[in-house]
């Protein structure tokens, strides 16, 4: 298995440099020949995170984490997808210039769009069959949104233009507009990293202040506002390009640790607050009413620093060569992580087909967990397949392409 | 007519079987819950009350009670076992027997929760209820309606029910399993939450207690049978615990009444 060296070739010039490798415990840009294993693992467990909580609530619901604080799954995957890609395709353009890397991110692009118009076909392929199937008169009213189904010409071209998404298919959509938007932030990235992060930050204040946002069919907007999610995109590019190098110092000291940790704590209470009711008479009603709703569309201040927090522990406590890396236990996330855009699809069809189960077959507790399960196992075995697959293909195929970074890597989805 | 004898007959078994099973609970007086509606006490507990629905039963004036639905607050062809009216039978059971209790439906059949509050003031004027039970969001939710305007549009028309001079609760969605993959709900959810703690109203959190129903295997909302009878069932138990809300709300209970 060589997943430490599928990424070669030239470190970038003035961001990866040797001091890097020295003892400060931030994300750092890796080295000629050295994987980021803390990426993959985080990217995998994020999949798997996202593919249990398309599932309808069961047990294994409550081991993500977005019952414990604010952030959840979305971030972790967008922040990861922002680091990766900067890093790949950053290093396609200092190399091979802005052209081709232009090129080579419109056709990942164009990969992300061709999964999402697969998702939404499966997509159809269900609505239609319960549609046709379930008729309680108790959910009369919920059989309102097959009402689509009478206008199939309009519909089907709205999805194709990304305006009719329906529920769990947002995040393809959001991936495919920040990557479209790459190429202007490395471009930009190259220029000045700290001004180019400075203008992500002023675009999602403005954002906020005028409530920009990407209109939706039949009516509504974007469930995920690419306007704001940028900022965590652009914040892993800048990470990825040296600035979480630069951040070390801070990342180090302890005031910052207790300050998440603090953090942490009252988003964790506050959640519990949710779950507990009685709790909430311990919560002033003043905060309650400042801090209410929390905003997913538009990623809410109070998610983006609870993720800060959340990611500031883990630079600090699970060091980029901890040996668990490398533990077996480990692989099969660190493998789902490695080819996300595929696991992100075939989860999200996972999610679709364990609904289907439940409802036709039986929806019992052991049910459930028998399909959470199932369904991960069938993750990391298409992972593995997909690995394996690579590996064959790399080895009788010319070497070449490992010069250039492996686009695949860049994955997110 | 088969269905009401085995409702009747579940009802009465439900009524045999809770004093048993709690004997020991020190109010006896208090009808019995039927094994398939238990509930946590935490989903039908509020910190915001019903004054006026206090005042209304203290004085003994007849309690005129308007629920304001959709097309979830009936079951097509048997109104007599949806919600709304099995708790005016439990409010009958429950409340002094000199105490007349009356409750009206309004159906708003897929009308956003904007459409719905724009018909208040007249509505209001027409009916002159002491407590409203506004259910809404599922049209929001089906049509995906902007949440900041559903919020605005609940928000506006719980003021125009105070105004109005009524005692609101506010109902959201319910627990439908099937269309969850289809159906964004969280949302419509949060922002229900948001508005009834803003202006201090019990929410009623049906999403919730249905999902706990189903979730402990009392109910099978899962089920595609086309009869009747689980809607039945499970409106029967909406309509208990409804009633058991209000009540406990506004400060009705046999313990506290006596204060």
């Amino acid at each position: 298995m060589t997943i430490a060296d599928q990424v070669t070739g030239s470190p970038i010039a003035g961001t990866a440099n040797a001091k890097s490798r020295t003892a400060a415990p931030a994300i750092t840009l890796p080295a000629i020949g050295e994987r980021e294993l803390r990426l993959d693992l985080f990217r995998g467990l994020a999949l798997w995170l996202i593919f249990i909580d398309h599932l309808p609530p069961n047990l294994l619901t409550w081991f993500t984490i977005r019952n414990y604080g604010f952030s959840d799954a979305t971030e972790i995957f967008i922040f990861i997808s922002g680091y990766t890609a900067a890093f790949v395709y950053g290093r396609a353009m200092l190399e091979s210039g802005f052209v081709i890397a232009t090129a080579r991110i419109l056709r990942r692009v164009w990969q992300i769009y061709v999964a999402h118009v697969f998702l939404f076909t499966i997509f159809l392929a269900e609505i239609s069959y319960v549609a046709t199937s379930f008729e309680n008169p108790l959910y009369t009213e919920e059989m309102g949104i097959m009402d689509f189904l009478k206008q199939p010409d309009v519909t089907i071209v709205q999805a194709l233009l990304l305006r009719f998404r329906p529920v769990n298919m947002d995040v393809l959509p959001l991936y495919i507009v920040l990557m479209l938007a790459l190429p202007v932030i490395l471009w930009s990235m190259k220029w000045k990293p700290d001004v180019t992060l400075g203008l992500s930050v002023v675009l999602y204040v403005v954002t906020w202040e005028f409530d920009l946002y990407f209109s939706a069919y039949p009516n509504g907007f974007w469930a995920f506002n690419p306007l704001a999610w940028q900022l965590l995109f652009v914040f892993g590019a800048w990470c990825a390009l040296g600035g979480a190098r630069r951040m070390s110092r801070i990342l180090a000291s302890p005031v910052t640790m207790w300050i998440s940790i603090a953090y942490l704590a009252a988003a964790f209470y506050v959640t519990l607050t949710w779950y507990v009711p009685q709790l909430s008479h311990f919560m002033p009603k003043r905060i309650e009413q400042w801090m209410y709703p929390i905003d997913k569309t538009d990623l809410d201040v109070l998610r983006f620093t609870h993720f800060l927090a959340l990611a500031a522990l883990t630079v600090r406590f699970l060091p980029r060569d901890w040996p668990g890396l490398k533990s077996p236990w480990l692989r099969p996330l660190i493998l789902c992580g490695q080819h996300s855009l595929e696991i992100f699809c075939l989860g999200v069809f996972l999610a679709f087909a364990g609904h289907f189960i439940l409802a036709e077959v039986s929806g019992g507790p052991a049910m459930h967990a028998l399909i959470s399960l199932s369904g991960i196992l069938i993750m990391w075995a298409m992972a593995w397949v997909i690995s394996w697959y690579k590996r064959v293909a790399d080895k009788s195929g010319s070497k070449t392409k490992n010069a250039v970074g492996n686009a695949d890597m860049a994955g997110g989805g | 007519m088969k269905a009401k004898v085995l409702l009747s007959l579940i009802l009465l078994c439900g009524g045999l079987a809770a004093p048993s099973a709690r004997a020991e609970d020190a109010a006896p007086a208090a009808p019995a819950t039927p094994p398939a509606c238990e509930l946590p006490s935490y989903l039908l507990t509020t910190d915001s009350q019903l004054h006026k629905v206090a005042d209304t039963v203290k004085d003994g004036k007849p309690l005129e009670i308007l629920v304001i639905g959709s097309r979830s607050t009936t079951i097509p062809s048997s109104e007599d076992s949806s919600y709304p009216a099995r708790m005016q039978a439990i409010l009958k059971e429950k409340l002094p027997p000199s105490e007349p209790v009356h409750v009206s439906v309004e159906i708003q059949s897929k009308k956003t929760a904007a459409e719905a509050a724009s018909t208040f003031v007249k509505l209001m004027e027409e009916k002159r209820p002491t407590l409203v039970i506004w259910q809404t969001g599922t049209v929001d939710a089906i049509r995906s309606i902007d949440p900041d305007e559903f919020r605005g549009a609940v928000t506006e028309g719980v003021a125009a029910l105070q105004n109005a001079g009524a005692d609101v609760v506010l109902m959201n969605l319910q627990y439908s399993p099937r269309t969850e993959t289809m159906i964004s709900v969280p949302p419509y959810l949060d922002n229900m939450r948001v508005v009834a703690q803003e202006h201090d109203i019990p929410l009623f959190d049906r999403f919730a207690i249905m999902r706990q129903w189903n979730d402990q295997g009392q109910f099978d909302l899962f089920s595609p049978s086309r009869g009747p009878e689980l809607a039945k069932q499970v409106h029967d138990c909406l309509g208990r615990a409804l009633a058991q809300f209000v009540i406990d709300a506004a400060h009705l209970g046999p313990a506290q009444q006596q204060n």
